[in-house]
C-alpha cells in the first residue's frame, strides 16, 4: 500500500510511528491525529474559500458582462486577499445596546455549520471525515445550526433590520428544511442507506436519472436554505439593507460572507453526492484517490456554478409568495415523490435494469407534470376570478 | 467504562432542576423551558437503559423517539396558548393569568 | 478514570450548569439559548451512550426546530420581557426545596437498586442500529401502533397550534 492508493491511511500510520516515538501514549497519539486531520481539512477549505471569493466575483461579472477583478495579480487572483486584508484591518464595532457575547458568538457558529458538514463528505473511496451511517440527517442538523447562528446574529444587534432579516431568514431555512429533508430520502430509499459514503458506493446508475425532479426539488431546497436570489429575502439590500449581518464589520462580516459561499459550495457538493455519484466517473475513482478528489471538486464547482446562475438571473420573490411556493407546492410535491419513488423501487426490484431506469424515470415525469397542471388549474382559476372582477369594474 | 448510577443521577439532576423552573418561574415561557429539560432528563433515562440492557431490543430508543414527538407537540400547542393568552390579557406571567379565579 | 468517564463529567457538567442557567437567568432569550447549550449537551451524552441517531435528532429537533420556537415566542410576547419585576414567583423557595427532595428521593431510591452498578456490555461490532430501529418502528410485531399515534398526535398539535395561534383579526395584534 503505497501513498498514492491510500494517502489517509498511510500518513495517519506514520504520524502514529513519529508520535509513539517519542514516548506518548498510543491513544493521545490518536486523538492528536485526528486534530491534525481536522486541522488540515479546515485549512484547506478556508484556502478553497478564499478562491471562491475569486469565482464569485469573476463569474457574477461576466453574468453581468463586466470583466471583474483584473487589476491584482493574473485575472485579478489576488484581489481576494486584499479583500481579506482590507476586512482584517477594519475598525470592529460592536454597536451599543449588542448583547456581546451572543453578537460574538454567532458568526462563529454560522461558519463552524458550515464547516462540520465536511466532516461527512467523502472525497475519495476511503478518504471521508467519519462514516456516519445517519449522514442524511447530520447535514439538516448542521443547518439547524446554521438557523440558530442567524437568529442569535440578527437577535444580539439590537438593530430592527437585523431582527426583521433574520426572523425572515429562519421562516425560510425551518420551511424549506421539510422538502429539502423529503428529497435527501430519495437517495436514501434508492441506496438503502443514510449514509454518505454508502449512498455514493451504491450509485451505479446516477440517482439524477431515477430521481430526476428530486434532484430538481433538491436544488430549490438548497439555493432556499443557502438564503441566496431569487431567495434572499434574509438580505433584501433594497429593503433591510443587508439583513441579519447589517450591524457586522470588519472580520465577523468576513466569516458569514465566507461561511455563505463555502455553503453555497458545499451544497452544490452535496448535490453532486446524492444525485450525481459523488466521486465516481466511469471508473476514474478506482486509479487514484487524488483523481476522484478532483472529481468531486469539480462536480461541486458545477453544482456551485449552477446556484450562481439561479442567483444572478433571477428577481428575488416576495416573502408570502415564498413561503406559499414551499407549503402549497414543493412540500406535498417532495412528499408525493417520496411516496411514489419508494412504490416504484419495491414494484420495479426485480426487473431489468433498463426497465428499472426507464420506470423511475418516468413515473418522476408523471408526478412532475401532474403537479404543474395542478398547479396551472389553481393559478387559472386565481386569474379568472380577479379579471372577471376587473371586467366589472370596468362596466361601472 | 461509565456505570448506569452516573446517568441516572445526572438524569435526576436534569429533571430536579427543570421541576425547579417550572415550579419558580413567573413567565409562562420559562415554564415551558423548564418541562423541555425534565423531557430531556426522562430521554436520558430511557437512552441509558436501552444501552445498558439488551441492546438488541429497540424500546428504549423507540419510547426517546415518541417522547421527541411529544415534545414537538407540546412545545407547538403550549406556545401557541402562550401567544393567545398575551394578545388577549397582554401578559405571559403564569400568576395573572386568572381569569377563571373570583 | 477512563476517557469515556472523563468525556462523560464534563458534559454532564456543562449540562447541568446550563440547566441551571435555563432556569435562573433573568433574561429569557438568554434562557433559551442557555437550553439550546443544555440539549446540545443532552445529544453529545446519546453520543457516549452510542444513540447516534438520538443525537443527530436531538440537534435536528430540538434546537433546529424547538429552540428556535422558544426565541420566537419570547420576541412575539415581549412586552413583558423587560428584565424587570422578579422572575421567580413568591414561593420560589418551596419549588427549590421541592427539587432537591426529588432529587434526594431519586437518588436514595437509586441507591437501594442493584442494578445501579451496572456496567455496559461491550457494543456489539456489526450491529446497525440505525436499521433496528427503523424496522422496530413499523413492524406489526413492533411499536407501528405508538409511532401511528405519535404521528396522530403530531398531526392534532400542529392543526391546533395554528387554529389557537391563528388570529381572526388579520394580523393585528394591538388594540
Amino acid at each position: 500500500m503505497s501513498f498514492w492508493n491510500d494517502p489517509l491511511k498511510v500518513a495517519a500510520d506514520w504520524l502514529l510511528g513519529v508520535f509513539t516515538g517519542w514516548g506518548m501514549p498510543e491513544l493521545a497519539a490518536n486523538i492528536l491525529i485526528g486534530f491534525l486531520g481536522i486541522l488540515i481539512l479546515i485549512s484547506l477549505l478556508m484556502v478553497l474559500d478564499i478562491g471562491l471569493v475569486w469565482v464569485e466575483r469573476k463569474v457574477v461579472a461576466r453574468f453581468q458582462d463586466r470583466i471583474g477583478p483584473n487589476r491584482l495579480g493574473p485575472f485579478g487572483l489576488i484581489q481576494p486577499f486584499a479583500d481579506i486584508i482590507k476586512l482584517m484591518i477594519k475598525e470592529d464595532i460592536t454597536p451599543a445596546g449588542a448583547d456581546k457575547v451572543i453578537y460574538n458568538i454567532a458568526p462563529m457558529l454560522s461558519m463552524m455549520s458550515v464547516l462540520i458538514l465536511w466532516a461527512v463528505v467523502p472525497l475519495a473511496p476511503a478518504i471521508l471525515g467519519v462514516d456516519l451511517n445517519i449522514g442524511v440527517l447530520y447535514i439538516i442538523a448542521a443547518g439547524s445550526i446554521g438557523t440558530l447562528s442567524i437568529i442569535m446574529a440578527g437577535w444580539a444587534s439590537n438593530n430592527k433590520f437585523a431582527l426583521i432579516g433574520a426572523f425572515r431568514q429562519v421562516a425560510v431555512m425551518i420551511s424549506f428544511e421539510v422538502p429539502m429533508l423529503a428529497t435527501m430520502l430519495i437517495p436514501t430509499i434508492l441506496a438503502g442507506s443514510m449514509g454518505t459514503a454508502a449512498i455514493v458506493e451504491k450509485q451505479d446508475i446516477w440517482y439524477v436519472l431515477l430521481a430526476p425532479l428530486g434532484a430538481l426539488i433538491f436544488l430549490i431546497a438548497a439555493i432556499a436554505e443557502l438564503g441566496r436570489a431569487p431567495f434572499d429575502l434574509a438580505e433584501g439590500e433594497s429593503e433591510l439593507v443587508s439583513g441579519y449581518n447589517i450591524e457586522y464589520s470588519g472580520m465577523k462580516f468576513g466569516m458569514f460572507y465566507a461561511g455563505e459561499l463555502l455553503h453555497a459550495f458545499t451544497f452544490g457538493g452535496f448535490w453532486a453526492i446524492l444525485f450525481f455519484g459523488g466521486y465516481r466517473f466511469f471508473g476514474l475513482e478506482k486509479v487514484s484517490p487524488f483523481l476522484a478528489i478532483a472529481v468531486i471538486l469539480f462536480k461541486a464547482f458545477i453544482g456551485y456554478w449552477l446556484i450562481m446562475w439561479v442567483r444572478y438571473t433571477l428577481l428575488r420573490i416576495r416573502i408570502d409568495h415564498m413561503l406559499a411556493f414551499n407549503w402549497k407546492f414543493l412540500t406535498p410535491l417532495a412528499f408525493t415523490l417520496i411516496m411514489v419513488t419508494a412504490l416504484m423501487n419495491a414494484l420495479l426490484a426485480g426487473a431489468p435494469a433498463w426497465l428499472y431506469i426507464a420506470g423511475m424515470f418516468l413515473s418522476n415525469i408523471v408526478v412532475a407534470w401532474g403537479a404543474l397542471e395542478i398547479a396551472r388549474f389553481y393559478s387559472r382559476r386565481e386569474r379568472e376570478r380577479i379579471e372577471g372582477k376587473q371586467v366589472v369594474a370596468a362596466g361601472h | 467504562m461509565v456505570p448506569l448510577s452516573w446517568y441516572l443521577v445526572f438524569a435526576a439532576a436534569l429533571f430536579s432542576i427543570g421541576m425547579f423552573g417550572v415550579l419558580s418561574r413567573r413567565n409562562a415561557v420559562a415554564i415551558l423551558l423548564g418541562i423541555e429539560l425534565m423531557l430531556n432528563a426522562v430521554n436520558i433515562n430511557l437512552a441509558a437503559f436501552w444501552r445498558y440492557g439488551d441492546v438488541r431490543l429497540m424500546t428504549g430508543q423507540v419510547f426517546a423517539i415518541i417522547v421527541f414527538a411529544v415534545a414537538a407537540a407540546e412545545v407547538a400547542v403550549g406556545l401557541a396558548l402562550v401567544i393567545s393568552v398575551y394578545r388577549n390579557r397582554h401578559t405571559v406571567v403564569a400568576d395573572e393569568i386568572d381569569m377563571l379565579k373570583w | 478514570m477512563t476517557g469515556e468517564q472523563i468525556v462523560f463529567l464534563v458534559v454532564a457538567f456543562f449540562t447541568l450548569a446550563a440547566g441551571f442557567m435555563v432556569v435562573t437567568t433573568r433574561n429569557l432569550v438568554h434562557a433559551a439559548l442557555w437550553l439550546v447549550a443544555a440539549l446540545f449537551g443532552v445529544a453529545v451524552t446519546y453520543v457516549t451512550l452510542h444513540a447516534n441517531f438520538l443525537a443527530v435528532v436531538q440537534v435536528v429537533v430540538y434546537i433546529g426546530a424547538i429552540a428556535i420556537l422558544f426565541i420566537f415566542a419570547v420576541m412575539l410576547t415581549r412586552r413583558d420581557m423587560r428584565d424587570q419585576g422578579p422572575q421567580m414567583n413568591k414561593n420560589w423557595w418551596l419549588g427549590a426545596l421541592l427539587a432537591v427532595l426529588t432529587f434526594g428521593g431519586l437518588y436514595f431510591l437509586l441507591q437501594g437498586w442493584e442494578g445501579m452498578t451496572k456496567t455496559a456490555t461491550s457494543y456489539p461490532v456489526s450491529f446497525d442500529a440505525i436499521s433496528e430501529l427503523g424496522s422496530a418502528l413499523v413492524s406489526p410485531v413492533g411499536y407501528v401502533l405508538p409511532f401511528e399515534v405519535a404521528s396522530v398526535l403530531l398531526v392534532a398539535a400542529l392543526v391546533g397550534a395554528v387554529y389557537v395561534a391563528f388570529n381572526p383579526r388579520n394580523g393585528d395584534t394591538r388594540k
